[in-house]
């Protein structure tokens, strides 16, 4: 049983505007080394999926920086691997228009000609912002013996009026036959089973599904496509009940970080799943030294920084410094930050290569984090 | 095809190390875990990739499991190339017969073959056993200026400790006018650092003579370069200036480790422009726990710390759990320091499990000495190991035997 796999790397920039200013939503750093994206190519390749499409729309040069010839990942491979799809503009299609990335399905009709070659029997949509350690071949095995169409991976979670708006709610029978589709609700909150936009199919349908929605000029892969199919196809869900980080905005991108400090379950959960590893470009940073000075507790942190100061419960990127004297708390530090000597840090994100110069204080809160630009000097 | 390389570099890794006993007792010696995620092959590895060097054999014998997969394909090195890359050169049997690498020079000349393939003006030989930064290609650009026929590399060693090496004796134009292997009564203090650059030429020829002489030890230090002073070649010294060390034994392995530790460090692995590649396992970030307390140390990824941790190298994954102590010490991978557990002064080989409340080595001060523990042990709960003593599975079991009666 083989499957091929198809990332889309720009749904959801709206999400976190700040992040997403020059990235793609797949770039953006996560969990002190990782990018998004890490979580779904590794969840890919622990799965054997090593044929992996990467539609992406813009802001992408980050993107490819991170996944270069993709060796991290065991991608670079002759036959397979990874391939990225950057925007096809023909002059005669659309009006020149990039008509990649608007959507899923646009994304999927704008990259026809790529699906129509694949060969695998299976074949996995997934977003690039699933925050989890998933076996995708169980809920490939799960798809293919149920002899569904199509298979949404799901998770029970209660949900505020505000994701609501951003999700995908899946209403399906105890056999998972879903018999219903909420397509982001404006009015719902509660328990619910959330679409975690991965979803399972054979290739051929899914190769009949863009040309049925090129022909009838559909634009939504779960209002168009979904919803119409549900009383004539065999659409279930995948119960998947481990972690998730749900991230709909930059405040939920602060708590779901701090999660991974104070929870030690969801850490296990993510990390350290065996053989089942989250792997990333690796950047030849040497350990991280603490000198006589530095008081650290509760904080997760990547090699190559170097800390003379006070850090708690915060994340540090790779080749963080901090200097003596400066206390760092509930913060976010991206790669090669650097924080001048007493300098007070609360609930701020910094992202690359930000330099925070001597004395400086910065503070945000808990529910509305601070948040520095790329390369920003304070 | 192969393309001609100027400079091929050969690089002896089929050392034993037995000087550094139970920690090499299942892997060779450039493949001993350093600075909390090196081996010591990383350095010179690196060192060609950073002096575009990417024409790189690998001389193993000695244990090589552990370094052949090690090095794989070179990917990490960047040197899995097209047309050259990195091929490690285990002995062979050839039509003549099968032979062991009977000395260094030997490994080369078995590997002539190897080198011819690229058609080089120069060879590089180095030794898989020093943890230093060096750009060979400043080396090979005084090679070219001095129109030597062999370039030996040196480093001025204080003059006392100078009778323990090799000792080049040379004229104020850097020509050596005299080798000697660790004498009594050194003339100079310029120490062969086992870094040679020779002209292909020239060492083909010294190669294939020394093979035919029965006499000899194949041996670079005590027989091919005094052959080539013996025939008045030209031979230069190259002054290098930096950290170099020879980690051939459990008390220099230590001390290196250490070299790493400050903020201003002996030796720093910081210059993100002579970066020192490694292969990564793909381990998590640490952790730092809330009764974590980490003083003038290194610590890399996949580490979980909730004692106290004071100059101390400590490999990937590696587990300090609550109330334990680790003081002067070198903890290798995946170590798990239990509760209440005090280390000091210690090599600790990797998937050891030390038990809760165990006491290892003794606190360093005059007279004590480094203790080690073989990888892969599960020390019991309350054991203590006194310092100075090479504790493998032998000595615990003895400890056992010793117990029951």
């Amino acid at each position: 049983m083989s499957a091929a796999g198809i990332i889309f790397s720009n749904v959801h920039d709206n999400n976190m505007p700040e992040l997403t200013s020059a990235r793609t939503t797949a770039s953006v750093p996560f969990g002190c080394r990782y990018r998004f994206i890490d979580f779904t190519l590794s969840n890919m390749v622990n799965s054997n999926i090593y044929n992996i499409s990467v539609i992406t729309n813009n802001n992408y040069l980050s993107l490819m920086d991170h996944i270069g010839s993709g060796k991290d990942w065991d991608l670079a491979r002759r036959s397979g691997g990874i391939k990225m799809l950057p925007p096809n503009i023909a002059p005669y299609s659309y009006g020149g228009q990039n008509t990649t990335g608007l959507s899923r399905l646009e994304a999927l009709k704008g990259v026809n000609y790529s699906v129509s070659k694949i060969k695998d029997e299976y074949v996995v949509l997934s977003d690039c912002d699933v925050i989890c350690n998933i076996d995708l071949n169980s809920m490939i095995d799960y798809h293919a013996k149920s002899g569904a169409d199509m298979t949404l991976a799901v998770k029970k979670m209660y949900i505020t009026k505000e994701k609501a708006r951003n999700s995908v709610i899946m209403e399906a029978d105890e056999d998972g036959k879903v018999t219903g589709i909420l397509n982001y609700p404006r009015d719902f909150s509660g328990e619910a089973e959330v679409c975690l936009n991965m979803i399972v199919m054979k290739s051929e349908y899914l190769k009949l599904l863009i040309r049925d929605a090129i022909a009838r000029n559909y634009h939504s892969l779960t209002k168009d496509v979904i919803a119409n199919k549900i009383p004539t196809s065999d659409i279930r869900v995948y119960r998947y009940d481990g972690y998730f980080a749900a991230i709909y905005s930059v405040e939920d991108y602060f708590a779901a970080s701090m999660d991974l400090i104070a929870d030690e379950a969801a850490r296990r959960a993510l990390f350290e799943v065996k053989n089942r590893p989250v792997l990333t470009k690796i950047r030849n940073s040497e350990p991280t030294y603490y000198s006589d000075a530095s008081r650290v507790k509760n904080a997760l942190i990547a090699d190559g920084c170097v800390i003379e100061g006070n850090v708690e419960n915060s994340i540090l990127f790779r080749g963080v410094k901090v200097g003596r004297d400066t206390t760092v708390r509930n913060s976010i530090l991206m790669q090669d930050t650097v924080l001048g000597e007493g300098c007070y840090l609360n609930c701020v994100i910094t992202d690359k290569n930000v330099v925070v110069r001597d004395g400086v204080m910065l503070s945000g809160a808990a529910t509305q984090p601070y948040y520095v630009a790329k390369r920003k000097m304070i | 095809m192969y393309k001609k390389t100027e400079c091929v570099a050969m690089l002896l890794a089929g050392g034993q190390g037995s000087r550094l006993y139970a920690l090499t007792e299942k892997t060779a010696k450039p493949a001993v875990a350093f600075g909390g995620k090196y081996r010591i092959i990383d350095f010179p590895m690196s060192n060609c990739v950073n002096s575009g060097i990417y024409t790189v054999g690998v001389l193993t014998q000695y244990q090589p499991l552990v370094l052949n997969e090690y090095i794989g394909k070179g990917g990490p090195w960047d040197l899995d190339r097209a047309n050259s890359g990195v091929t490690v050169l285990p002995p062979y049997q050839a039509k003549g017969g099968a032979d062991w690498y009977k000395g260094t020079a030997n490994a080369i000349y078995q590997n002539l073959d190897f080198i011819n393939r690229y058609d080089p003006d120069y060879v590089l030989v180095l030794s898989g056993d020093h943890i230093y930064k060096m750009d060979y290609s400043l080396m090979l650009k005084a090679h070219k200026s001095s129109g030597a026929d062999a370039t030996i590399a040196v480093l001025e060693v204080p003059i006392e400790e100078a009778s323990r090496f090799g000792i080049m004796n040379t004229d104020e134009n850097l020509k050596i006018v005299e080798f000697e292997e660790k004498p009594a009564h050194p003339k100079s203090n310029k120490a062969s650092m086992g870094i040679y650059i020779f002209s292909k030429d020239v060492l083909e020829k010294y190669l294939i003579d020394d093979e035919k002489n029965p006499n000899s030890s194949n041996d670079f230090g005590k027989d091919v370069i005094p052959a080539m002073l013996r025939d008045g070649l030209r031979l230069f010294a190259y002054p290098f200036k930096g950290y170099w060390k020879d980690v051939g034994t459990i008390d220099s392995l230590w001390e290196a480790n250490m070299d790493l530790l400050g903020s201003n460090p002996v030796f720093s692995l910081r210059d993100r422009d002579f970066r020192i590649f490694s292969r990564n396992d793909s381990r998590p970030p640490h952790r730092m726990g809330e009764s974590a307390r980490v003083i003038n140390s290194l610590v890399t990824e996949g580490c979980d710390i909730e004692g106290v941790v004071q100059n101390c190298v400590l490999s990937g994954g590696v587990k300090v759990e609550r109330g334990a102590f680790i003081k002067d010490s070198v903890i290798l991978s995946d170590v798990v320091i239990g509760e209440g557990a005090t280390v000091n002064y210690s090599i600790i080989d990797s998937n050891v499990k030390v038990g809760a409340g165990s006491v290892i080595g003794k606190a360093k001060g005059e007279g004590t000495k480094v203790t080690v523990v073989a990888g892969g042990l599960d020390i019991k709960d309350g054991t203590v190991v006194p310092d100075g003593v090479m504790a493998d599975k032998k000595y615990f079991d003895g400890l056992t035997v010793k117990e029951e009666l």
